[in-house]
């Protein structure tokens, strides 16, 4: 029967074409289906591509056969193959009369099209046509189409027409039109602002689909700005009170279940107003307690609402009856068989413990038989859970479990993200320093390539400053320790990178500090590294900084150095490295071990990574040098900002031919500018992305500067709301963000008036002497995780319960102060005065040259070399002191960012505010067109 | 082929459909393949794509933007993951920082990729109501039904979720304005059929 019923499908498919399909793409579909590898389906799909290129050539296409020629480019689309060469035919098919047809344009550019693509603006036209239909099928096409392919640029050019559509009598239109307008708010935000009450009335809109899609604009509103929305708690409990109480027609049942999507969406809303709002909260009792005892917890969308309400109680201030209630549900959850309902059950649980944080008590077991599951997925929920209920009790058990989790799994995202907790609980909960040093170790040694590099920039700065206490015993060993620890892994073969770095700066710190080691020994170990790991340059670099420090400190306690024979074929192997970085360094360790004790000291003091470091930004020792030189005729320096002042005519020019173009794209006729639209813009223009464009201002003509600044202001288009991804140095704000303290998983929540201080009374003997029927190692684990064991723990951190958290959160801030990150020393900044009078020479070159002047007696060929030596014999020994202690300290002090990188892109954050400076300057003029506009129009 | 609405039905019964049967290497084993910088999403859901057993495509729809490339990776990624998970485990899988839900059918998984921070079950509900709605379209639907009128399918997904939201709830509704729009359809070919037929008359 079945067997018939199948056929007869196919049978009527083939005969009738399939909805106007031919013999041909039938056949296509059929090969691929029964293609044997993906290679096989590839040469199919290839070959396709190549027939369909051939026929959409042929003149005079039947409107029929483009139809179908256009499905099948979509077909080979989904397959993952480019159908591009196609894209122009299916932009011309929405220009169509027949709906048929434009349908089926606008379906295959929604799924060809981005919304950046340059086709978009064809279409355009059509859809503005297409919106004043008055067949409301097509209206429907037309905004299909908006969803997914108007940008920013093209809002203003469909608005009008869809805010009209809003009141047009069929719901379908007004839904969709709602939903068009929620995506332009996605967009561009201030487009639509000033439309924002329209979501308001049309809440109140008969229809409950419209209804229900005005949801979604008002779910992102209320994201955004709460405050303003709260007069709607009311209303969305009633909503929600009427939808339970099944006022909604029958057609919007689902499995029994009134409107749940309804439902879920309103429990999201809630969830936001009700955050942190007592009074708000206090409306919605009544229906979420009416809520729990509804939901049929058989069904699976009956789990699916109650889970919503769980999630809404722990955001807003609950009550505890709904908090029993929403216990109650998570633990049927998670008893339950389902895999699913497990999952929303650890969920839950996480979510519920920063309010109550005993509630996880009696789900122990369920929660350790979750973590030893074989499903992934739960296995990582649980995980999460942990993190969130870590704390100094069980941070050792928990740590160690996720880096056995850790080591078992291959998936890098994941893999990045349980290092990067487990690095974070260690920061904040570890009970010793071996324990922390160990800890980091196991994670750089697994996870060392995935580990964000600020995780070994901490570690080192906190080997380097100890542990905060001014206990200076304390932290000699715990640097011992860490050498110890290091020495010994290295041994280790295949090391990550990064770990190697960390390893290299503290031997070169603390490996001879307190003489347990000789220089030779670690010297040789360097060596070792560099050796071994010889096509990792950054590596390399850090293991010969090591070794400058290491010979620095022998010379300048007064031993006499010898040079490791391996570690002096390494120099000479690196003074002709091919990456200056390395050169640079094996020419400074050179240098440096040609000095006397006193000068090798003042540049590379012992211990001293913590201290700051000044700068002479001004070079002001360089004033004699260059006052002989303007003496002698040269040409006196002219800052970049004077420069750009002269130059600011042009910049106007090309401002105003930039304002042409991107207003060049009207759809209609004339507008008052909008002031809103151009505040983005002045907002935007900050938006720094400028070096080529910037120099291309200063030092081409004009019509190409031009086009340059039309190309970045493209560019800049786009960047509204993105993250700012190659702004300044983010290393503050990533600083900033590895000191603010996770979720602390006791207690101190957001929360305060509720539960804080009560995990000290835990009653967690009750469950040890009721159940003894359970496994021992489960139990022990048990305990050890929510805290039956960790007496003796306790103990040492007496009463950290709820404290300990606190005082992470408050002694970290301090920690980062007295190591003020450097942003990445300037060392253009050094070469800045001296470069303008030479044009862009190297500055690496310069001090090349200078340290020849100064060891060879000038004898090198560099102009610089040549007119330093000449004109400034007296001041040698002392600049080029301070120029390699500045150096060589700056690498010391901040031993992520080497020179390579520092003299790439060194000063692009000053470049940047120069730029701003230049556009704002340029800009100012053309945001005063409104009023111009207003003036001349009157 | 199976009805894609009897719910996980593993078995295939292959002989039925000589024609049409896919190839049983499981092609999910693509090798997984490192990070790539996927674009942040726009809606709720981010992608919903479906995929036969033997990791073919039969369905894919982007809410957020993807390169063709970022596409083939995703898809390959994720059938290896999905495709490989056993029956009784989570309907969920984490991935990059999203989850992704699924659900087989027959021998069809439907797949949706969401935020972490979504609602996963209610997800899982919009799959089995997009199914529902596919199942009411086609009349007990089977994969079959997807694969020659996959057209069809995005129209009703049009119709059920825009811009990675769910736009309608109510399976009436959509129902109702797909078929008003397949009577266009209809009426546009009748209309077409009787010019032509005009046009050869007059000939």
């Amino acid at each position: 029967m079945e067997q018939l019923k199948t056929i007869g499908r196919e049978l009527a498919m083939g005969s009738q074409g399939g909805f106007g399909q031919s013999k041909e793409f039938l056949d296509l579909v059929k090969s691929i289906g029964e293609a044997r590898s993906k290679a096989e389906e590839d040469r199919i799909v290839l070959s396709e591509i190549d027939i369909l290129k051939r026929k959409l050539l042929e003149p005079d296409i039947p409107k029929r056969k483009m139809k179908e020629y256009i499905i099948r480019l979509v077909y080979i689309e989904m397959l993952g193959h480019d159908a591009s060469f196609g894209y122009i035919h299916a932009v011309k098919m929405t220009h169509d009369d027949n709906l048929l047809l434009k349908r089926t344009g606008y379906l295959a550019v929604t799924l060809f099209l981005n919304e950046d693509h340059d086709l978009i603006i064809l279409i355009v036209n059509t859809i503005q046509k297409d919106l004043r239909s008055d067949n409301y099928l097509v209206v429907c096409a037309a905004l299909n189409a908006i969803c997914r392919l108007i940008n920013e640029e093209t809002i203003p050019a469909v608005l009008p027409q869809v805010v009209d559509l809003l009141n047009h009598h069929k719901e379908a239109v007004r839904k969709k039109a709602i939903m068009a307008l929620h995506r332009f708010h996605r967009k561009s935000p201030s487009s639509v602002s000033h439309l924002i009450s329209n979501f308001r009335k049309r809440l109140c809109d008969n229809d409950p689909g419209v209804m229900g899609a005005t949801l979604c604009p008002l779910f992102d509103l209320i994201t955004e700005d709460v405050a303003s929305y709260k007069d709607l708690v009311s209303s969305f409990v009633s909503i929600l009170k009427q939808v339970t109480e099944r006022r909604l027609p029958k057609s919007y049942d689902y499995h029994q279940m009134p409107a749940p999507f309804i439902q879920i969406k309103l429990l999201k809303i809630m969830a936001l107003l009700g955050s942190g709002d007592k009074s708000a909260s206090e409306i919605m009792y009544m229906v979420l307690g009416d809520l729990f005892k509804k939901c049929d917890s058989s069904t699976n969308i009956g789990n699916a609402i109650l889970y919503e309400c769980i999630r809404s109680i722990s955001c807003i201030i609950p009550s505890p009856k709904l908090l029993e209630a929403a216990a109650d549900a998570i633990s049927k959850f998670l008893k339950s068989d389902s895999h699913n309902l497990k999952y929303m059950g650890i969920d839950g649980l996480g979510r519920l413990i920063k309010i109550s944080p005993d509630i996880a008590e009696q789900h122990q077991l369920a929660v350790i038989d979750c973590l030893e599951d074989p499903d992934d997925t739960l296995k990582r929920k649980t995980f999460e859970l942990l993190y969130k209920m870590t704390k100094s009790s069980n941070v050792e058990v928990i740590v160690d479990r996720m880096i056995d989790y850790m080591i078992s799994i291959n998936d890098n995202h994941y893999k990045t993200e349980i290092a990067s907790r487990c690095v974070e609980l260690a920061e904040q909960f570890a009970p010793s320093n071996q324990w922390f040093i160990q800890i980091m170790n196991k994670v750089f040694e697994h996870a060392g390539d995935l580990v964000n590099i600020k995780v070994a920039h901490n570690l080192m700065r906190l080997i380097a400053e100890g542990f905060g206490e001014d206990d200076d015993d304390a932290d000699s060993k715990l640097r011992l320790s860490a050498v110890e620890s290091y020495l010994q892994i290295m041994s280790e073969p295949k090391l990550p990178s990064l770990f190697l770095q960390v390893i290299s700066w503290v031997l070169g710190e603390y490996g001879t500090a307190d003489g347990k080691y000789s220089a030779s020994y670690i010297s040789g170990k360097l060596c070792d590294v560099a050796d071994a790991y010889s096509s990792d340059e950054t590596v390399k670099g850090y293991a010969v900084s090591a070794l400058m420090k290491i010979y620095a400190f022998e010379i300048a306690s007064g031993r006499k150095v010898d040079v490791l024979p391996e570690c002096q074929s390494l120099i000479e192997e690196l003074l002709a490295s091919h990456s200056t970085d390395l050169q640079q360094r094996a020419y400074e360790l050179q240098a440096l071990l040609a000095l006397d004790a006193r000068a090798v000291e003042s540049i590379l003091p012992l211990d001293a990574s913590c201290e700051d470091i000044e700068f002479d930004k001004d070079l002001s020792f360089l004033n004699g040098y260059i006052q002989q030189a303007i003496e002698s005729g040269a040409q006196p320096y002219i800052s970049e900002r004077e420069r750009s002042g002269m130059l600011e005519t042009t910049d106007y020019h090309s401002q105003d031919h930039h304002e042409v173009p991107s207003h060049a794209l009207r759809f209609e006729a004339y507008e008052r500018p909008k002031p809103s639209s151009l505040r983005t813009q002045a907002s935007t223009e900050l938006v720094p992305l400028p070096e080529p464009s910037y120099y291309s201002e200063a030092h081409q003509p004009i019509s190409t500067s031009s086009v340059s600044e039309r190309e970045s202001s493209e560019i800049k288009l786009r960047l509204d709301g993105v993250k700012q991804k190659w702004g300044r140095p983010s290393y503050q704000s990533s600083t900033s963000a590895s000191s603010t303290p996770p979720q602390a998983a006791n207690g101190t929540s957001s929360h305060p008036d509720v539960g804080v201080g009560s995990s000290s009374l835990k009653p967690r003997s009750s469950y040890e002497s009721k159940k003894p029927e359970i496994y021992p190692e489960k139990q022990r684990l048990a305990a050890s995780l929510f805290g039956g064991s960790s007496s003796s723990r306790s103990d040492r951190k007496s009463s950290s319960g709820g404290h300990k958290p606190a005082k992470g959160t408050a002694s970290k801030p301090p920690k980062e102060n007295p190591i003020p990150v450097q942003p990445p020393p300037d060392l253009l900044d050094f070469g800045e005065p001296t470069a303008t009078s030479v044009t862009a020479t190297d500055p690496f070159k310069e001090l090349e040259g200078l340290m020849d002047s100064s060891s060879q007696d000038g004898g090198s060929t560099d102009v610089m070399g040549v007119l330093y030596s000449d004109a400034a014999p007296v001041t040698t020994t002392t600049s080029v002191d301070s120029l390699l202690s500045e150096l060589s300290d700056s690498s010391k002090g901040n031993p992520g960012t080497y020179q390579s990188q520092t003299s790439k892109g060194p000063n692009s954050q000053e470049a940047l505010e120069k730029d701003a400076l230049v556009r704002q300057m340029g800009v100012n003029p053309t945001s005063q067109n409104p009023t111009l506009f207003k003036d001349l129009l009157g | 082929m199976d009805r894609l609405m009897s719910l996980c039905v593993p078995s295939l019964d292959l002989r039925k459909h000589r024609s049409l049967i896919d190839s049983l290497e499981i092609q999910s084993c693509y090798l997984l393949s490192e990070h790539s910088c996927l674009a942040s999403g726009f809606g709720s859901i981010h992608f919903v794509l479906l995929v036969s057993r033997q990791g073919k495509v039969r369905l894919t729809k982007w809410y957020s933007p993807y390169t063709q490339k970022e596409r083939s990776k995703v898809i390959r990624e994720l059938s290896g993951v999905i495709l490989n998970r056993g029956p009784k485990l989570c309907n969920f899988v984490e991935w990059r920082g999203y989850k992704v839900v699924y659900k087989r059918y027959a021998s069809l998984y439907f797949c949706m990729c969401i935020d972490a921070e979504d609602n996963e079950l209610e997800v899982l509900e919009i799959i089995h109501h997009y199914v529902e709605i596919l199942d009411r379209y086609f009349g007990s639907v089977c994969e079959l039904d997807l694969i020659f009128n996959f057209h069809k399918a995005y129209y009703i997904l049009d119709e059920l979720l825009i811009a990675g939201e769910i736009q309608e709830s109510s399976k009436k509704t959509v129902a109702r304005i797909i078929s008003a729009q397949d009577q266009m359809v209809e009426a546009a070919k009748e209309e077409a059929g009787s010019i032509s037929y005009i046009i050869a008359q007059a000939s």
